[in-house]
């Protein structure tokens, strides 16, 4: 079987420590893949390791076929492989619109770039409306919520059209509403992109999420639905056996 | 944008006004005088690259002399070929026991081919060093750190290798420029003239740049360079452009500081002067073209009339300049001059947004940021930026990142 | 045998750089701040030992002075500055003009000398002990320094500041006293620089300007806050400074000096050693 990106025997080592081992990982286009564990778990590792920020001590990634071991940033980027961070980084000093013309612009060779913006382009105007930031178009990305840079740092990766978008902890630190939102987002996203979402909040996990692949100490513990997931023993016992005592999972 | 629109208007006829006064002058000022002006002009050329460099892109450069030097010599070696005529060597060499034309110097004899190279020298110098530099990632403090070096080895090679280059006198006594007669002060005002329409067209380019998209994509560089990558662009080559860019800037202001001044030498070119280039920025204002240009004028305006007056008062004040500026004005004049225009003014918007239009005064500088956001899990501080690296941006960050606890 | 002595020239050479760059390492390493400054405390060391014309009493005398002139820098203007390593450097930049300046107006633009003590002079071998003696207090101040960061409570807090400052900050480390003892000593060792630079030739008020940058680049190449990295680096930079110097000249050194770094960034970008951990900048 083949999937969109497909991860075969990844091993991942900082300075000795295995944050990832034996790594087998599959998603198939068009899927909504939520992605879970206990914190060094190694997932922000394994996005790590498909964007090229972290180089694999061994191991393949494969997107669409193509290798990315070994690929810079920006050529995986260039290839359709888009992700957002746990901590949003958005441009302050430039307007939330700049942000999006700037992140939609990345196929335009040099001379174009020598020219000013005019006008606004027809996907960054949809992506102003799907997010919701229209209103905020021209003022300075600095003064957005934290619930609004993430919707912008999503505006930023939906106007690159990637056909993979891999997404670290987008409703981290949101409000109920914000989260509410964001879950329809990247339901209305999910539709025409493949997604894989890391993500702690069990609720929200509970509301969004079709597939989960549950990680655990860099190794795969076990995937399937999320009431499958919820009733494996050994989940319940690493993940969800250790925060089934508190309101809220521990991140 | 959320530029306020007397702002802008007060900017636009400000830089005409100033325009208009750089036309006028040779009517307005003594020879000697003009001779000065087209001095501090030519390094007002050289902020317009370091603004590019630094004020938008973050790359501070402390090794412009070096470009600028390459642009003079380049110049310079053309003249000097001139002036001691056809088969005949240049002063300096005759003097050091030189005999024969150096192989290095011959083609200079083509002002076709010497022209070019006062571009090409600093350009090629620039994408070489910034490409190596850049690719590894190399940034911040190292590469600062690194340019100087530069600058220093640069100045060792000119004083050493006397024969070739004039040693410590440099290339002196240059007299005529392509046929005009540099003593005789009606021609050597074409020559301002030269200068003021290079400072005009560099504005207009670095103008261009700044509110082209490529403008934009570096302060998206500068304010979180590793952000940028995952956009699906190459900071390193954005960085090598934009730091060519200023070094091919500073080459046209060396090129034009030959036949103004008459002398080139490496005490126009070496550490501590590469730093004077960078620092008139910052006292007018990195993010600020206008700010860049002013500051240049200003600052060697005031360095010629003090230094010869009272040298070593010029140097104390000097050095409390620098000072005073990053302790209470890192925007430098243009910021104080904006942030009082807004105050003046009954402010209809906060801030000045970085956007657009000819002074972008950042309303709050870039604080230095964990652009890569790969800090551990810390969804709620945004600012999590270990003091101990050095930070992509710098700004006068009054909430650095120093959690400080009482022992 | 001139290879043998073009060695021992590059590594007293190295030894110097050595005592220059320790300083730097650790105000870069660990607080990120470009010290232009650092320089202009050679002089302060090296004019010490013109002052007392007596080079072992010159040493902890140029420590403690040039120490305490680091430490009233860091606590007037420097710590203000945190964060903000570019702004340091030019902020340092205006103290080094000033400082320059004064010990021009003081002691006068020409070079001055110190006279070596009698057991100094001369050498053996053709090794002098001028630099037989540089070499064994560069390699003191290093031993010291170790033993400093490995065995001693101070020191131990240093290097948890230098690795994560919100981790030691939190975990009871009082950061701000760390900082200033660490400027401190920094400060000092290049004050002792100083004074082993006047074993070398006579020494001007632009002594600083003329070394900070090697030393930077000996920083730069050995790693931040790296002790290791900076002995390496600096006799690394020494011998092969003295070798191309020999083979060539003197002038086509430095620009040797400056590829063969660039060269090695592409290798290890971040320098001989590197402190690791999973925020990049």
């Amino acid at each position: 079987m083949s999937g969109q990106l497909e991860v075969r025997g990844l091993r991942v080592v900082f300075d000795g420590f295995q944050a990832i081992t034996d790594l087998d990982f599959t998603v198939q286009p068009g899927e909504l893949r939520f992605l879970i564990g206990p914190n060094g778990a190694g997932k922000t590792t394994l996005i790590d390791v498909v964007t090229g920020r972290t180089k694999p001590a061994s191991g393949s990634v494969r997107f669409n076929g193509t290798e990315l071991v070994g690929r810079r940033e920006h050529a995986i980027v260039r290839l359709g492989v888009g992700r957002t961070f746990q901590t949003s980084v958005v441009f302050e000093e430039l307007s939330v619109l700049e942000n999006l013309d700037l992140a939609a612009s990345f196929r335009r060779g040099l001379p174009a770039l020598l020219r000013a913006r005019r006008g606004v382009s027809g996907v960054v105007a949809a992506v102003l409306d799907t997010t919701g930031l229209n209103a905020l178009a021209d003022r300075p990305a600095g003064v957005l919520s934290h619930g609004q840079r993430q919707w912008l740092e999503i505006g930023m990766l939906l106007v690159q059209r990637p056909s993979l978008l891999l997404l670290d902890e987008p409703v981290a630190g949101m409000s109920r509403g914000e989260r509410e939102r964001t879950g329809h987002l990247l339901q209305a996203v999910a539709k025409d992109h493949t997604v894989v979402v890391i993500e702690h909040d069990m609720e929200f996990l509970r509301r969004f999420a079709s597939q989960v692949t549950v990680l655990h100490e860099g190794r795969l513990l076990c995937e399937g639905t999320v009431g499958e997931v919820q009733a494996d023993p050994r989940v319940q016992e690493v993940y969800l056996g250790r925060s089934s005592s508190k309101k809220e999972p521990v991140v | 944008m959320t530029h306020s629109k007397s702002f802008v208007g007060t900017t636009t006829s400000f830089f005409l006004l100033a325009g208009l006064l750089l036309l006028a002058a040779p009517a307005l000022l003594p020879a000697f005088r003009l001779e000065l002006l087209a001095k501090w002009l030519c390094y007002a050329i050289v902020a317009v690259g370091i603004h590019l460099a630094w004020g938008r892109g973050g790359m501070l450069t402390l090794g412009q002399g070096v470009f600028f030097g390459l642009g003079g010599y380049a110049m310079g070696m053309h003249l000097k070929l001139t002036d001691a005529g056809p088969g005949q060597l240049p002063d300096f060499m005759v003097w050091s026991g030189v005999e024969t034309l150096p192989a290095l110097w011959a083609p200079f004899r083509n002002p076709a081919f010497a022209l070019a190279m006062v571009v090409v020298l600093p350009t090629v110098v620039a994408i070489l060093l910034g490409t190596l530099v850049f690719r590894q990632r190399v940034r911040g403090a190292y590469f600062a750190v690194l340019s100087q070096a530069l600058a220093a080895a640069f100045v060792i090679l000119l004083v050493g290798q006397q024969g070739l280059t004039g040693g410590t006198n440099g290339l002196t006594n240059v007299q005529f420029f392509f046929g005009l007669d540099l003593y005789d002060p009606a021609q050597k005002r074409i020559v301002y003239y030269l200068v003021v329409g290079a400072l005009g067209l560099v504005f207009l380019a670095a103008w261009q740049l700044s509110r082209s998209r490529l403008g934009r994509l570096l302060v998206a560089i500068r304010d979180g360079e590793d952000r940028v990558r995952f956009l699906g662009y190459d900071p390193a080559v954005v960085k090598t452009v934009v730091y060519a860019v200023s070094a091919a800037t500073a080459g046209i202001a060396g090129a034009l500081f030959v036949p103004v001044v008459g002398i080139l030498g490496p005490a126009d070119l070496g550490v501590v002067p590469s730093l004077e280039m960078l620092v008139a920025v910052a006292i007018g204002g990195r993010f600020s073209l206008g700010g860049a240009i002013g500051g240049a004028v200003l600052y060697n305006y005031a360095s010629t009339g003090l230094s010869e007056t009272f040298p070593s008062g010029w140097t104390y004040l000097q050095g409390a300049m620098f000072i005073a500026v990053m302790l209470w004005a890192p925007r430098g004049l243009a910021g104080l001059f904006s942030s009082g225009w807004s105050w003046i003014g009954g402010f209809r918007e906060r801030r000045f947004p970085g956007s657009g239009g000819l002074s972008s005064t950042p309303a709050s500088l870039p604080e230095p940021k964990a652009a890569s956001a790969s800090a551990p899990a810390q969804a709620t501080s945004s600012t999590t930026s270990s003091a101990s690296e050095p930070a992509p941006a710098s700004g006068p960050a009054p909430s650095s990142a120093r959690g400080e606890v009482p022992a | 045998m001139a290879v043998l002595n073009q060695l021992f020239i590059g590594a007293s050479m190295g030894a110097v750089l050595l005592l220059i760059a320790l300083g730097l390492t650790f105000t870069f390493g660990q607080m990120g701040v470009i010290n232009m400054a650092h320089g202009e405390f050679l002089l302060v060391g090296a004019y010490t030992a013109y002052l007392l014309q007596n080079v072992v009493l010159a040493l902890p005398v140029a420590f403690a002075v040039a120490g305490a002139l680091g430490l009233v820098l860091e606590r007037l203007l420097i710590r203000r500055f945190y964060g903000r390593p570019l702004d340091t450097l030019l902020l340092t930049f205006g103290v080094s003009l000033i400082l320059q300046q004064l010990a021009r107006d003081i002691f006068g633009a020409p070079n001055v000398g110190v006279t070596a003590p009698a057991w100094l002079t001369g050498g053996i071998g053709g090794f002098p002990y001028s630099r037989i003696f540089i070499l064994v207090l560069a390699l003191a101040c290093v031993a010291a320094i170790s033993l400093y960061l490995t065995r001693m409570k101070q020191g131990r807090r240093m290097r948890a500041v230098m690795q994560n400052r919100q981790l030691a900050a939190v975990s009871g480390v009082a950061t701000e006293r760390v900082d200033q003892l660490t400027f401190l000593i920094g400060s000092g060792l290049a004050g002792v620089a100083g004074v082993a630079l006047t074993l070398i030739g006579p020494v001007g008020p632009s002594l600083g300007t003329y070394y900070i940058v090697d030393a930077f680049l000996i920083v730069v190449a050995g790693g931040l806050g790296q002790l290791r990295g900076a002995v390496i680096a600096a006799f690394v930079l020494g011998v092969l400074n003295s070798f191309v110097e020999f083979w060539t000249d003197a002038s086509l050194a430095k620009v040797v000096v400056f590829a063969v770094i660039v060269a090695f960034l592409q290798l290890r970008p971040q320098g001989l050693f590197v402190l690791r951990s999973r925020a990049l900048t």
